[in-house]
């Protein structure tokens, strides 16, 4: 039930200050003609009931701190508590974005830090920090390239190469920065074949304007080629976008500039340890190379100019300054390490029974295909995946990279213990036991939540998304 | 693998690690990096030395304590009074450390709430349907834009210069690689916007009311007059003074587009917050963002709900996907609905009420001062003045000043006492 529903007439949650100034008429200072005539039906309820309510909803959430959430492509690591305390410190929230540099001076030291600290681990020169979430910093990222080609006098520039492997984000951050995309296809190594790729910039001669790549790439695999893939991209006068939502098999390692990329956008709520939210909010900072800095929001008289209100997500961008100065440069390269670590060791105990299609290395996560499996017992990727739910575990990602039939994107990441990573693997290969022996139980899952599987169908065929 | 301060959340000791290592027949974590070239390797990341917890905590303090909080400045953003409630709630580790509700079975306490957040969205804008929330009110302008230039085919979008400047210059940006052009209608002496300076033929009129010089505007004649002419109104609104003043939906807009900041989110330096986006039912299949919806089991009778409409979204449409929004701001959601749930009907009133009652009590303070308003048009909780004044926000000629519930009495009369400061 919502709280719509619970609602009872004359209920109250909060009992609001009397005024201490002299009263006069609403109609005098608004306006009777602007003056609401019904008052919108919100919830009446008391503290107790508001409270109850949403901790009860709160249990019917699986979080980081409910258990392992191995969510592929998501770095669903765990958020640290200090960082939320002192996001919360009463000087950062009540600091005004429009007050005087002079009241803010603790804020903008704070995020010129960040940038710089951001710059060092991207090798870039330059960043900004207001893209709200990764396809807001992809679409900015973008729009700076679409700059750049306009600046010099290249608007013919449209076209961005996209590998079908990518996240949906990119194809679609591209179309809505004006740019047409075409697709190129993996090689069967399940990476980008540099001669596909110089045949694909060939075809689109004068009119690329660059290759969007996520590096490792979505299949957990390292762009081994990107020296030459950065060659061919620059050589026929494109640029290299870098998606670093997979930027956590890599920190201290390599760098997005020292692979040859010109802009790359970051999600700090993935590599660097801010909570999701539920979907939100995030943050998406952009860094650039000396080629396009200039085109940054905020950066100069090229810049695109803003891509939303104030700083960015403040909140949000200091958990990361915490998380970077809790880790330093040793950590960060340590948490990478153990990222890699931990998946890889994964991935060779679950590769004997699941298929592993693209071979027995990974970087920081994996993908599974259950085709073979479901061949065999009419077991899919969504049933194993709920079938995790009955075991504790929230399941990894399922039905992408949709280049892999039934598949299953597993990303363990660095704060995950052996134990855990063990008891998540004798789940995995209980669940492929149960295919064979009992798939009903498995069509059936979950059967210990709230609500078992719920009909998508129905939701989209005739919409109810409000009381 | 050498052992940091990173040790704290990477739980495998080195030990551990090692023998992790060993399993896999691995010599050092070297090992597992072999596909990245020797020209790609970066050596130690020059960053500052890793601190303790107790050393971050002092190290943040002290940036903290070099800020001042501002009693008086608005500008979209504003100082109302959050309930403790609303912060132990939102602070509930299932809520903060979950993702995207994927997997609906163990997601219903997020998508319920998201739910309940469309649920108020929808009545506050009196408009048939809202999405999960987007990042802020400029990006969901951005969005509107972007939709309307769609649905009418028309490459010229309209916004009053009394708009938010935020909100305009990322009009601007998003108008610039999608073919668009934003031109502005100017405001009159008023301070509100001249709805007979409107052109026709364009893709969307957006409006915002309470204005940036917190006037409120003449919204019923701005939507008729772009909807005379083809084009999508669209309004820009503080959900706060939705519980006061009419909704856009009763005014004749189709979609409008807000900051949920003023409900239940401190000002933060700016984030990060929740933008809402609400339209009509005819825009329901072309809206950007996450969607609920309510739906039942498929095996049995319990209601449920989850993400739905998603043929819209990037995931499954790739390039032709209405927009590529998939992370929101549902905590900055979160806030506002429950927010929304703790206040009710009344108490919102009451706040806005208040509000509205000291935003005149300071502007009577500020004329017996000498400071009079540069406009004299019904306004709700900011106004413009024509003198500059320390500790308001400076515009071209005067200042904003902006007041909420939360201010005393004494705090208003100690700023007014000051009178011009030059």
């Amino acid at each position: 039930m919502t709280t719509y529903e619970k609602s009872v007439p004359g209920r109250r949650g909060f009992i609001s200050e009397q005024s201490d100034v002299p009263v006069v008429s609403l109609a005098s200072i608004m306006g009777e003609e602007n003056l609401r005539k019904t008052p919108a039906a919100l919830p009446e309820l008391a503290e107790t009931d508001v409270v109850r309510h949403y901790t009860a909803l709160a249990k019917q959430n699986f979080g980081v701190d409910t258990g392992f959430y191995p969510l592929g492509s998501c770095t669903m690591k765990y958020n640290p508590k200090i960082n939320e305390a002192l996001a919360a410190l009463p000087g950062f929230l009540g600091a005004h974005p429009l007050a005087p540099d002079g009241m803010n001076r603790g804020c903008l030291r704070l995020l010129a830090e960040l940038e710089e600290m951001l710059c060092e681990v991207c090798g870039m020169e330059a960043f900004t920090l207001q893209p709200a979430a990764g396809a807001h910093g992809e679409l900015t990222g973008l729009m700076c390239i679409a700059a750049y080609f306009e600046k010099t006098g290249q608007t013919g520039r449209k076209v961005i190469l996209i590998p079908d492997s990518a996240h949906g984000t990119n194809p679609a951050s591209a179309a809505q920065a004006g740019f047409t995309v075409r697709s190129v296809p993996s090689g069967s190594d399940g990476l980008v074949d540099p001669d596909a790729l110089r045949v694909a910039a060939e075809a689109a001669g004068e009119s690329l304007a660059g290759l969007m790549l996520t590096n490792p790439n979505t299949l957990g695999l390292f762009e081994r080629h990107i020296v030459e893939i950065a060659e061919i991209i620059h050589g026929a006068g494109g640029l290299l976008y870098y998606d670093g939502a997979n930027l956590n098999a890599v920190m201290g390692i390599t760098t997005p500039g020292a692979m040859g990329f010109d802009v790359v956008h970051l999600n700090l709520h993935k590599t660097f340890s801010t909570p999701h939210g539920g979907g939100g909010p995030g943050a998406g900072p952009v860094g650039a190379n000396k080629v396009l800095a200039p085109f940054l929001p905020g950066k100069g008289e090229d810049s695109i100019g803003r891509v939303r209100a104030y700083y960015g997500s403040f909140g949000v961008l200091v958990k990361a300054y915490c998380y970077i100065r809790t880790l330093g440069g040793s950590g960060l390269r340590e948490a990478s390490e153990t990222a890699v670590l931990n998946a890889n060791w994964l991935l060779k105990k679950l590769r004997g029974a699941y298929d592993a299609p693209h071979g027995e290395w990974c970087m920081h996560e994996f993908v599974l295909s259950c085709a073979k499996l479901k061949a065999e017992t009419g077991v899919s990727a969504m049933d194993v995946a709920k079938g995790l739910i009955d075991k504790g575990f929230h399941p990894p990602t399922v039905y992408f990279p949709t280049i892999v039939p039934e598949s299953m994107m597993i990303e363990p990441t660095e704060t995950e213990a052996p134990e855990t990573l063990e008891a998540f693997a004798s789940a995995m290969l209980a669940l492929y036991e149960d295919a064979h022996v009992n798939p009903e139980t498995l069509h059936n899952a979950p059967v210990t939540t709230p609500v078992g599987r719920l009909d998508a169908t129905a939701a989209a065929r005739n919409p109810v998304i409000k009381r | 693998m050498t052992c940091t301060a990173a040790g704290n959340y990477i739980p495998p000791s080195a030990g551990e690690r090692e023998a992790l290592l060993r399993e896999l027949g691995l010599n050092s974590a070297e090992d597992l990096f072999i596909n990245i070239p020797k020209r790609c390797r970066v050596g130690e990341l020059k960053l500052p030395k890793p601190l303790s917890e107790p050393e971050l905590r002092r190290a943040l303090e002290a940036l903290a304590a070099e800020n001042e909080t501002p009693l008086f400045i608005g500008g979209g953003l504003y100082d109302h009074y959050v309930p403790a409630a609303v912060d132990a709630l939102c602070s509930l580790p299932e809520f903060v450390t979950a993702y995207t509700p994927y997997q609906p079975e163990i997601s219903q306490g997020t998508l319920t709430s998201i739910f309940e957040f469309q649920t108020g969205i929808c009545r506050l804008t009196g408009l048939d349907a809202a999405n999960a929330s987007m990042y802020d009110a400029a990006t969901a302008a951005a969005e509107a834009m972007l939709m309307a230039a769609v649905h009418t085919k028309r490459k010229t979008v309209r916004v009053t210069a009394a708009t938010h400047p935020h909100i305009k210059e990322t009009l601007r940006t998003y108008a610039r690689f999608n073919g668009l052009s934003v031109a502005e209608i100017p405001f009159d002496g008023r301070g509100q916007t001249a709805a007979d300076a409107m052109a026709g033929e364009d893709a969307c009129v957006i409006a915002q009311s309470p204005n940036y010089f917190g006037v409120i505007e003449p919204m019923r004649a701005i939507a008729a007059k772009a909807s005379e002419t083809g084009a999508v109104p669209v309004a820009v609104c503080d959900p706060l003074s939705l519980a006061i003043l009419e909704s856009p939906g009763a005014m004749g807009f189709d979609i409008a587009v807000g900051e949920c900041q003023p409900l239940g989110s401190p000002i933060s330096f700016g984030g990060p917050h929740a933008g809402y986006f609400a339209a009509n039912e005819n825009f329901l299949r072309r809206m950007p963002g996450r969607i609920v919806g309510e739906t039942g089991e498929v095996n049995g009778g319990r209601r449920g709900f989850i993400l739905t409409l998603q043929a819209r979204e990037q995931h499954i449409r790739r390039e032709k996907a209405t927009s590529n929004i998939c992370s929101n701001a549902a905590l900055a959601a979160l806030r506002a609905t429950v927010y929304l749930a703790l206040l009710g009907p009344e108490g919102l009133r009451e706040v806005a009420e208040t509000t509205a009652q000291k935003a005149a009590y300071m502007r009577g303070r500020l004329e017996e001062a000498g400071v009079n308003p540069l406009f004299d048009a019904p306004y709700f909780r900011e106004f413009a003045v024509d003198s500059i004044l320390t500790g308001a926000l400076p515009l071209e000629r005067g200042s904003l000043i902006a007041v909420t519930e939360k201010r005393t009495r004494a705090e208003i009369d100690a700023f007014c006492g000051r009178g011009r400061s030059r």
